[in-house]
């Protein structure tokens, strides 16, 4: 269970969210889409405090932190809260000098001090999940971009994250290896994974998502079930956002 | 056998005993003592607080501003005065250290500056904190975009050990010019030593090359440059 309250972020005198709060029950998936420049990517990392909010409170679990302006958050709080999370990124941000399973095995070994073996075992199971058990040994560069998302959604859960962040995880990628992607993220969210993603892929945010948050210059416009944002959407804006991605990209429900 | 050749011959060992007990040792004491001050020194400049910043760009500014043979001058004949006094060895050591430190200190805030940013961000998702993430991380990667530059360094220093032969060291260098004081033969003589330092280099280079190859593997640059 994720809770943000009244979270509030500026970058200089730019205020970029404003007075955010939502919750995020566990096993549910969530999709943030909007307009470029609304603020989803800047709400997704004030989850995992890659940002810290200027102000406001972020609670994963039983860890949560309290940001006010002017005062730092203790790092032992922030690192607690982050490690609670795991993050899949818009260019994948594997490690290039360590192979696809080295990537997965990186934070079991380091921040965790698994041994070797035990490591070696749990990303491999994690490879398997998400079907790239065969290309275990290769390296990030000569994987195909769909491969290196998969391989970086497995590295994001290797820990057992209670929440799973992706932001556009899949708009770098051409439709054919969107949809290996889309499909591994739908079987995450069929198992009960939790789940919040930025994204403008309608077929993403349809397919996987049961919870849509429509975010405009960094506050909530609407939020609703998929269904009910993409097909019956209560608010004139997010009405017009809707039918404008709806005429760029074919509507899959 | 030609006297050119019979002189090479027998200058040969003693020249390369110099190579092996002075110019060697101080290339790789120097080298490994430089580049960890420069390390120390770039993640001064790019991470540490304003003064330690400043005092890090101040010590690259002195160095990379006034000549090595100058440097060495001060260490060797001018600390003394001051009540300082370092046997030759020590003294070229410390300067060469302290220059292998500043230029690689630029060599590596580069390096370190070129790793994007998500590679922190990610390191940082994974759970690791600033120091796991720059040992993990974003060190091996911008150790492997420093190899040339760090070589071309290395490579200057054991020519510019021969620098050392102005403040007494009998290093590789001024073995020659005892030779040539009692043989007079300097043509012959500084040939040989120039000789020696190039096959030194030589194998640095060589080692470059093999280091890059290794590198190379992960960046997809083996298939890629095909
Ligand atoms: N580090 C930063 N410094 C200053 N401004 C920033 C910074 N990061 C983001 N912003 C600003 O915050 C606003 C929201 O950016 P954000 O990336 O969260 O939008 P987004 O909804 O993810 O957009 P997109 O769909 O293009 O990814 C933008 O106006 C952006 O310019
Ligand atoms: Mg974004």
């Amino acid at each position: 269970m994720i809770e943000l309250s009244h979270i509030e972020k500026r970058f200089g005198d730019a205020v970029i969210l404003k007075d955010i709060s939502l919750s995020f029950p566990e096993g549910s998936v969530s999709a943030l889409v909007g307009p470029s420049g609304g603020g989803k990517s800047t709400l997704l990392r004030c989850i995992n405090l890659l940002e810290q909010p200027t102000a406001g409170s972020v609670r994963i679990g039983a860890e949560s932190v309290d940001f006010a302006p002017g005062r730092k958050a203790p790092w032992q709080s922030i690192q607690k809260v982050r490690s609670q999370t795991g993050m899949v990124f818009q260019n994948f941000q594997l490690f290039p000098h360590r192979t696809a399973i080295e990537n997965v095995m990186e934070g079991l070994l380091v921040v965790q001090k698994w041994s070797r073996e035990k490591a070696r075992a749990r990303a491999m199971e994690l490879l398997t999940k998400v079907g790239m058990e065969h290309k275990a040994d290769a390296w990030p560069a000569n994987l195909s971009g769909g491969q290196q998302q998969r391989v970086a959604i497995a590295r994001a859960l290797a820990p057992s994250p209670k929440v799973l962040l992706c932001d556009e995880p899949t708009s770098a990628l051409d439709p054919e290896l969107s949809a290996e992607v889309v499909d591994v993220l739908g079987t995450l969210a069929k198992e009960g994974t939790t789940m919040v993603m930025a994204t403008h892929d309608l077929r993403l945010a349809s397919q996987v998502a049961n919870l849509v948050v429509f975010l405009e210059a960094g506050q909530v416009v609407e939020i609703g079930s998929a269904e009910q944002v993409f097909r019956n959407p209560v608010h004139e804006r997010t009405r017009q956002f809707v039918s404008s991605i709806n005429a760029a990209q074919t509507f899959s429900a | 056998m030609p006297h050119w050749l019979q002189l090479m011959i027998d200058s040969l060992p003693t020249l390369l005993w110099a190579g092996v007990k002075f110019t060697i040792p101080l290339t790789l004491l120097s080298f490994v003592l430089g580049l960890s001050l420069g390390l120390v020194t770039a993640v001064a400049r790019l991470f540490g607080p304003w003064p330690v910043s400043a005092i890090a760009r101040f010590y690259v500014w002195i160095i990379r501003g006034t000549p090595l043979l100058v440097q060495l001058f001060v260490i060797f004949y001018g600390l003394p005065s001051v009540g300082i006094l370092l046997d030759a060895f020590t003294a070229a050591l410390i300067g060469f250290t302290l220059n292998v430190g500043a230029y690689t200190s630029e060599i590596i805030r580069a390096a370190i500056s070129s790793v994007p940013k998500g590679q922190w961000e990610a390191a940082y998702s994974t759970g690791m904190n600033w120091r796991q993430a720059m040992r993990r991380t974003i060190l091996p990667q911008a150790s492997r975009v420093s190899v040339p530059p760090l070589s071309n360094t290395f490579i200057s220093l054991v020519k510019d050990t021969s620098l050392a032969a102005a403040i007494t060291v009998p290093e590789l260098f001024q073995s020659a010019q005892r030779i040539v004081a009692t043989t007079y033969e300097p043509l012959i003589l500084y040939i040989e030593a120039a000789i020696i330092y190039l096959a030194l280099s030589s194998i640095l280079s060589h080692l470059q090359s093999r280091l890059e190859f290794r590198f190379a593997r992960y960046g997809g640059m083996l298939e890629a440059n095909r």
